[in-house]
Formats: structure tokens, C-alpha cells, sequence
């Protein structure tokens, strides 16, 4: 095995470094990644020549962000997000738990469809999401403001159901970058053809139980509720 | 006269144009000129295709030239110039019109539906796929965007008609947005190339060395490892594109794929999730796991990471028993 490969974990080093000195992510990742070839005695010529063969070949990544944005910077200017936000507060749920798994569904499900610019943390969790599962509590347990944990807990997890519900959506979308990424590398790096459909296919067993386990946890959440508010009724 | 796939980048070099356009007219910014460049150098960069290649018969030099400009847009991004604007906040004076209220997401629900159209049709339907792209080996990314591009432009038709605006307003909103959106439009690709070329650099070799080296004969410990080093090094590295060539190229592709005969397609699509679940336990993708912290006024900033971490756990367990059973399909 060739020696000096093992030199190359270095990058990793590098990347801790930058991420501790609160630097720049690109800034990071490029000079992790120059340094970690330069280890290895790729000579710079090369490194550089690499580096804009590999951003050529993932061109892709931003353009599947780019092109949907004329459609959607249009219809955001139209208020798309406010008639998001009427089509999610008009689900009335008697708790916190059961709104966020209503929302957990319509989150995977959109990002599935690609739809992944519905939501979104300044957009909706913040100003809709958490202030709802926060009013849905109030209005079960008949409070009139939450105790500091319990409304921290309520928004963190608010947060994570957005987060859970995209990552395990988005890479059912069939032309979701990722997916993308995934096959030309496997192609490029082995000659392995596959296809880009049956990728996105096999995201729907681990999109299924992160549903699973995210909904017991949301249970988990109500019952916590019930135990810590449900004697001030 | 064939489709070629650098006609839908050049139509990404016209938006990225415009907007450097509409950056370099607004001097009210005093940064203005960095900015625009930014976009501008993007716009040139989607320029290059085949064409480029034939022209100047030398392709290392394109692309070191490219690797160049590559270095001076993160040089630019990671100068305060490129900071993020502040998202918008909601405006106050909305109000709703109950005919858009139900018509203004159906071009957004067009754009995947004339995508998963375009990519059935154009995979099963041989001779559309050869009027539009010629005979040559099947691209699934080609599909893949030229099929979103239609998408869009069906859904810009839409759009334009329900909100009766015009497809340069939606450049200049376009514009807006992506001004707003800064640097980290090139996030994703900077965080592929640290993989791709830390692979290149060898780390994939290394890795495949210490998986080889703790003499694992057993499938299942070897899943395992494939599972658990996708979230390591995504937590390590920011994002799973970051990690997926390393490991993939490291335990994925020589390991699971040829000497276990897993199928490549599942083998993929369950490391990329893995990749995912690392993620979420990451300060380094502050976009989903810190910012939101400071967005909810939550003191600790690392708290949205410790909701996630049980779900992500779990899932990563899951993960490795799908992957053992259903590599073998």
C-alpha cells in the first residue's frame, strides 16, 4: 500500500484547525484541500489544475439551486411564504407533538417533490413553527406562559423536525444534487453505471424510519408535556 | 443539431450575468465591484463546455485557469464582502388575495412534476432521448437538469401569468435573492471539491488501508464502518459531499461494492443518508444546526444539535441493518 497516503488523514487535522480558529468555511475546505495534496506531492500546477477539473464536473449543485429561483423569487415576492404560513396555521392540533409531526410529513413530502424552499428556519420554523407549537401548548395545558426549559425544548424541537424532515426528504427528489453527485463520482471513479432513479428509490426505506423515530420522539415530547404542565390544569 | 448539456449552463451564465449587472449599476453599495465580480467570474465559469476544449486544444490549461478563478471566488467569498444579507422579514402590510392564495403554488408544484415526467419519459423512451441528445451513452444528469430546466421554464410561464409580471422581473427578483444568499451559493461545490481532491490526495487509499488492516471478514462490521465513517467525516468535514468520495472510494465502492457484490445503487443512496445523520450532529453546518439556535433566542448554542443527536443516532443504527440486508438485492 503506498506509503505516503497515510499522510493525507492530515487534512482532517487541517480542517479541525480552521473550524477552531472560525474561519471561513470555503476558506477552510480549499486550503485543507490544497495543503492535503500538497502533502501527498501532487505539485501545485496539478493541485490548481484539479481543482477547476472538479468545478467544472460539479456544476450541477448550484445550477439545481439557480434555475427553480426564477420561479420561486418571483412568487416570493407575492408573499409565497405568508400563503405558506396560512396553509400551515390553518392546522388546528391540540399539541405541540402532533403539530410537528404534521408538519414533519409536509416537510419530507415537499423536499421529495424538491420542493425544498417551502420552510426553512428564518422563513417558517422561526416566525410560525415554534410559535405555534408554543400557543398549542399554552392552549391545552390553559397556561399563560411556558416555564424557560420547557419553551426552549419546544423550539429546539421544532428545529430539529425541520431539519430531520428535509435531510430525509430532499434525497427522494429524483434530481436532487446530492443524488446527482452520488452517481457521477461512482461512475467517474469506478466506471460503475447506475441509475440516478433507483437512488432516490432506496432514500424511501431510511425516509420511512427517520419518520418513525422522529414521530415516537414527538410522542415522547407530549407525554414529557402532560407529566410536567398537565398538573395546572 | 443535438442538445448539448452546456446550453443549460450557458442559460445559468446569462442569470448569473444579469445579476452581476444589476450589482455593478447599484453604487450605492460600496462594495459593489467585488460583489458583481463575484457573480461575474460564476457566469464565465458556466460559460466553458465542450466547445472550450475544442477551441483551445489544451485542456490542462483550462483547467488550471478555471482552478484559478475558482481560488479568487473564494477569496472574494470569504472576505465580508460577500456576507449574507439579512433575510427578510415578513412584510406587515400583506395582504392576502384569495385568488392567489389558491393558484400560487401550482407552478411551484409543477417544477418537480415536469421534472419526474421528463427524467421517465426521457429514460424509457429511446428515440425521444436520441431526437433531443443524439446516440451517444445514456447521461442521466443531462436528463436530470435539461428535464428541472423545462420544469422551470413552464413554471416561469405560469408564474408570470398568475402574478402578471414579467420574466425580467423575475431576473431582477432572481437577482435579489441571490445577493441575499452571498457566498454560500458556492458551498456545495467547494465542500465537493475538499472531497474530491482529499480523495485524490490519497484518502481514500488510507482509509481503504485501515479498513483492510483491521482484517474485518465480517460484512456486517464492515457495513458498519461504511455507515459510522460517512457521519464521522461529515460531522469532520461540514457536509456529506465532503465525505461521500472518501468513504465511497475508501470502504463503499472496493469493499461493499466488488468484493461483497453489494448493489452500487443502494450502497450509494444509504451512505449519502448516513452522511446526513453526521450532519446533523455537526456545528460545522451552522446554516441548519447554530444559526437557528440564534434565530429562537436558545442560549445554548449547541442545543438544536443535542435535540438531533438521538434521531440521528437511530437512524444511523437503522442504517446499517437496511444496508446489510438490502445491499444484497
Amino acid at each position: 500500500m503506498p506509503e505516503n497516503s497515510l499522510e493525507s488523514l492530515v487534512g482532517i487535522f487541517l480542517i479541525f484547525l480552521g473550524f477552531l480558529a472560525r474561519l471561513n468555511i470555503v476558506l477552510t475546505a480549499l486550503c485543507s484541500g490544497i495543503i492535503t495534496a500538497a502533502i501527498s506531492h501532487i505539485p501545485l500546477v496539478n493541485i490548481i489544475g484539479k481543482i477547476g477539473e472538479y468545478f467544472l464536473i460539479t456544476r450541477n449543485l448550484p445550477f439545481i439551486f439557480l434555475i427553480p429561483l426564477l420561479v420561486i423569487s418571483l412568487l416570493e415576492k407575492h408573499s409565497l411564504t405568508e400563503y405558506a404560513k396560512i396553509w400551515i396555521a390553518k392546522i388546528s392540533t391540540a399539541t405541540a407533538g402532533r403539530l410537528l409531526m404534521i408538519y414533519f410529513f409536509i416537510r419530507q413530502l415537499s423536499a421529495g417533490l424538491g420542493l425544498t424552499g417551502i420552510g426553512g428556519h428564518p422563513q417558517l420554523v422561526c416566525p410560525l413553527l415554534a410559535p405555534m407549537s408554543e400557543e398549542a401548548t399554552l392552549r391545552k395545558y390553559n397556561m399563560v406562559s411556558l416555564p424557560y426549559r420547557v419553551r426552549h425544548r419546544l423550539r429546539c424541537m421544532a428545529a430539529a423536525t425541520e431539519n430531520i424532515g428535509l435531510f430525509f426528504g430532499e434525497d427522494i427528489f429524483v434530481a436532487f444534487g446530492a443524488i446527482l453527485f452520488a452517481h457521477n463520482f461512482i461512475l467517474k471513479s469506478s466506471g460503475i453505471q447506475t441509475n440516478p432513479i433507483h437512488i432516490a428509490f432506496w432514500s424511501f426505506p431510511t425516509a420511512f424510519f427517520s419518520f418513525l423515530v422522529h414521530s415516537i420522539r414527538l410522542r415522547k415530547l407530549d407525554a414529557d408535556l402532560a407529566k410536567i404542565l398537565g398538573g395546572t390544569k | 443539431m443535438y442538445f448539448h448539456q452546456v446550453y443549460l449552463y450557458w442559460l445559468a451564465s446569462f442569470i448569473l450575468f444579469f445579476v452581476a449587472i444589476i450589482i455593478w449599476k447599484d453604487k450605492k453599495d460600496e462594495r459593489y465591484f467585488t460583489k458583481g465580480l463575484f457573480w461575474f467570474l460564476y457566469g464565465i465559469l458556466f460559460l466553458i463546455g465542450d466547445w472550450t476544449y475544442q477551441l483551445i486544444n489544451n485542456k490542462k490549461l483550462i483547467n488550471v485557469t478555471v482552478g484559478v478563478l475558482v481560488i479568487i471566488l473564494s477569496l472574494i467569498a470569504s472576505t465580508s464582502t460577500m456576507k449574507s444579507a439579512p433575510f427578510k422579514i415578513p412584510t406587515k402590510n400583506f395582504v392576502s388575495s384569495r385568488d392567489l392564495e389558491k393558484k400560487i403554488f401550482f407552478p411551484i408544484i409543477l417544477i418537480p412534476v415536469i421534472t419526474m415526467i421528463g427524467i421517465i419519459f426521457l429514460k424509457t423512451n429511446n428515440s425521444g432521448y436520441f431526437f433531443l441528445f443524439g446516440s451517444g451513452k445514456y447521461q442521466a444528469v443531462l436528463v436530470s437538469l435539461f428535464s428541472i430546466t423545462i420544469g422551470t421554464i413552464l413554471g416561469l410561464v405560469v408564474a408570470c401569468k398568475i402574478t402578471q409580471e414579467t420574466p425580467l422581473q423575475s431576473l431582477q427578483q432572481t437577482g435579489k435573492v441571490l445577493n441575499a444568499v452571498g457566498w454560500t451559493f458556492m458551498l456545495p461545490q467547494v465542500l465537493a471539491i475538499l472531497g474530491l481532491l482529499s480523495n485524490q490526495s490519497g484518502m481514500g487509499t488510507a482509509i481503504s488501508w485501515l479498513a483492510d488492516s483491521l482484517y474485518i471478514q465480517n460484512r456486517f462490521i464492515t457495513v458498519a464502518l461504511y455507515v459510522l465513517s460517512m457521519a464521522l467525516f461529515s460531522m469532520i468535514m461540514g457536509n456529506s459531499f465532503a465525505s461521500f468520495p472518501i468513504i465511497s472510494s475508501g470502504i463503499g465502492i472496493p469493499i461493499l461494492i466488488n468484493k461483497y457484490g453489494g448493489n452500487p445503487e443502494v450502497v450509494a443512496s444509504i451512505g449519502m443518508l448516513s452522511g446526513y445523520c453526521g450532519t446533523l450532529m455537526t456545528p460545522m453546518a451552522a446554516n441548519f444546526n447554530i444559526i437557528p439556535t440564534v434565530l429562537l433566542n436558545i442560549p445554548d448554542k449547541y442545543a438544536v444539535i443535542k435535540t438531533q443527536i438521538p434521531t440521528s443516532v437511530s437512524i444511523l443504527i437503522i442504517n446499517i441493518f437496511l444496508l446489510y440486508y438490502l445491499m444484497r438485492l
